[in-house]
């Protein structure tokens, strides 16, 4: 996974509160056993007019010039709730986000966002408002920098504070591989489920049960 | 330190504590599901790594499998026998044990974890669905990942996973007949909000909810994803140990001693407690595309309180004021892991029983197990729902969600005693609400959102 330390982008607001992940990516979507493909896909009920046909809504955000290429997104609370589609992050970072702000996740899609190197970042409300506020007056040119060394999010001259958990910014800037990462501990797997098993023998069943 | 019940699953599941403040957790029981387990099992197979204990996994057929009657692994989802496929074909090559379509025990995987026993009282389970949290209802640590996250379970039997706090929802008082443990869900979301639990581990306790039968609590955790709960929890008593004996992976034996300990101490400490009064609670349908939006069935869509309320009354076609129980629906669906077990649908065919749905009203019950499906028919719930008009299915998660296949029309109005009214969540442009099977049969039967109370 590339490790994230710093990026500078275009932020685009969508600052309804509970934006779900079937929003995010509705399950129609999801063609093809595949991690991939689904950037196409990303927000279909919202962004196009026609999803059939893949005509884009122009009142929709991410299809308006200004929002070309936008690489931040600035949500509601409660963001990426619902279903645990792991497609919706997928969807999000080959459409070419990085961060996702918002003054709360839903929990599932945080975690899939942190195996995934797309970083989400806790910012009370107003905070967030104040962000779009500074975006929408010229979003092209009003980018926003995340520095995850420093958990702070850089408009302009201000500069705001982010909150993510201590192990979540660890794994973001090592970029770590989360299964090789555990397997180091294969020993001490095993023994905590020696010692499961051997106190509680009903635990275990039977290989191919 | 008194502790709660999910301080305790948790404690006893926690292998090591990492610097940075996640804990890695012993991951018992991983099930999984076509929809997003084929994705693990091949990234697995194609890194080369063994799934750590096959005989600990499970893997449902339930997402994208057609409920029509006769079906095979044909599916109207666009793209879906592939899912079928490749799942079957993973889950075979690492020796786990597939609920396949055409075996006697499938069913949606939640359903299915209960009915066989692989979901029990102290056990920690994940699976790459988010309505996971309904098997806290048998006191087991039940959590809900993304698919990268059950590759890592089947990897190495852990999750990574900072503490969540242990908040409690205490329910006391007696439940009007009137109402059920959907109509308890719907009430406390309404109330408090779909982000409500903020994240945290929810214990529902107190009388109201000890007195519901053991499918009602599976109902009331099912909806704990609804509040943005980490996962639900109730304390297992003498009705989950009825429940669990007996079953396929259930041991001969109870552990009953250890069993009783499952419990939160008395003067543990929550980090915060909800309190509602079950009297409180009536027969309720949602009006907007959030379970939070709802109001009683007798009651009127409220006045908007922000933009996205009013999005959601125009969504929904709804009007500030509008009498709820004068809503006619195009459509009534019994299914899904919320309510499709043998007492939702007997709860339907008490209201459905000598009764025709109304003209234009297409019905569908879909059981959420296969099991479910045989003890209904042997109890002759098939005829009495076929006789009211109801197309009687195969189990799956069917008409829960909409993929591209079997839907309902654009515009259409649908009484679903399923979990998410989310826009486009049972198809482009269909207006989900969200209700209790006894609400969903009155509903069809009068053609508007109804109380069997008011056929
Ligand atoms: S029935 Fe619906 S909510 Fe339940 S697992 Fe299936 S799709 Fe998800």
């Amino acid at each position: 996974m590339e490790p994230f330390t710093r990026h500078t982008g275009v932020a685009a607001p969508l600052l309804k509160a509970n934006i779900d992940t079937d929003a995010i990516i509705p399950s129609r979507e999801m063609r093809r056993v595949s991690r991939h493909g689904l950037a196409e896909g990303l927000f279909a009920n919202w962004r196009y007019a026609d999803a059939g046909a893949r005509r884009p809504d122009p009142t929709f955000l991410l299809n308006q010039s200004a929002y070309a290429g936008a690489s931040i997104l600035l949500g509601g609370a409660n963001f990426g709730c619902g279903s645990s589609r792991e497609h919706a992050v997928w969807a999000l970072a080959e459409f070419g986000m990085r961060v996702v702000v918002a003054p709360s996740f839903g929990a599932i899609f945080q975690k899939n966002c942190i195996a995934n190197g797309l970083l989400p970042a806790v910012v009370a409300e107003g905070e967030v408002n104040a962000l779009a506020r500074w975006v929408e007056s010229d979003p092209a040119r009003h980018r926003l920098t995340v520095d995850l060394v420093e958990t702070t999010i850089h408009a302009g001259t201000g500069k705001t504070p982010f909150a993510i958990a201590e192990a979540h910014r660890f794994r973001l800037i090592e970029g770590l591989d989360p299964i090789r990462y555990t397997l180091e501990r294969a020993d001490e797997i095993a023994e905590f489920e020696r010692e499961r098993f051997a106190a509680h023998p009903w635990v275990r069943l039977p290989e191919g049960a | 330190m008194p502790r709660t019940l999910f301080d305790k699953l948790w404690d006893s599941h926690r292998i090591a504590s990492d610097e940075s403040g996640e804990d890695l957790l012993y991951v018992d029981r991983v099930c999984l599901h076509e929809r997003t387990g084929g994705i693990a099992l091949e990234s697995l197979e194609a890194r080369g790594l063994p799934v750590r204990q096959p005989g600990q996994a499970f893997c449902t057929m339930d997402h994208v499998v057609d409920t029509r009657p006769g079906r095979g692994d044909r599916t109207s989802i666009p793209g879906g026998e592939a899912f079928i496929a490749r799942t079957r074909r993973g889950a075979r090559a690492f020796g786990i044990r597939t609920f396949d379509i055409g075996d006697a025990e499938q069913g949606i995987s939640h359903v299915v974890s209960a009915e066989q026993g692989i979901a029990l009282p102290g056990l920690s389970l994940v699976c790459p669905d988010s309505h996971t949290c309904t098997l806290g209802a048998l006191g087991a640590l039940a959590l809900g990942v993304g698919t990268t996250e059950a590759e890592h379970a089947l990897a190495t039997s852990t999750l990574w996973l900072a503490r969540p706090a242990s908040r409690a929802v205490v329910v006391d008082g007696v439940l009007d007949s009137g109402a059920s443990a959907k109509d308890l869900a719907l009430h406390l979301i309404a109330e408090h909000g779909a982000d409500g639990a903020e994240g945290a581990a929810v214990e529902f306790r107190g009388s109201a909810v000890r007195a519901l039968d053991v499918e009602s609590r599976m109902t009331l955790c099912n909806m704990a994803v609804e509040f943005a709960a980490a996962t639900a929890l109730i304390a297992p008593d003498a009705k989950v140990f009825d429940y669990v004996m007996g079953r396929a992976h259930a041991p001969p034996e109870l552990p009953l001693d250890d069993w009783r300990r499952l419990r939160s101490d008395d003067g543990a400490r929550f980090e915060r407690t909800i309190r509602i009064d079950a009297a409180a609670v009536d027969a309720r349908v949602t009006w907007g595309t959030s379970p939070a939006q709802g109001a009683g069935v007798t009651g009127r869509v409220p006045a908007p309180r922000d933009g996205d309320a009013q999005r959601a009354l125009d969504y929904a076609g709804l009007s500030p004021g509008d009498l709820l129980s004068e809503v006619p629906v195009d459509a009534a669906f019994i299914g899904s892991c919320t309510n499709a077990r043998l007492s939702d649908l007997r709860r339907a065919a008490a209201v459905l029983r000598n009764r025709r749905v109304a003209p234009g009203v297409a019905a569908i019950c879909v059981p959420a197990s296969t099991p479910v499906k045989r003890a209904a028919e042997a109890e002759g719930l098939d005829r009495i729902f076929r006789d009211a008009g109801f197309e009687w299915r195969e189990s799956g998660c069917s008409l829960c969600f909409y993929a591209g296949g079997e839907g309902f029309a654009p515009g259409q109005r649908v009484i679903s005693t399923t979990n998410r009214n989310f826009e486009g969540r049972q198809g482009p442009g269909v207006r989900s609400h969200l209700a209790s099977p006894a609400v969903v049969a009155a509903s069809a039967i009068r053609g508007r959102i109804s109380t069997p109370g008011m056929l």
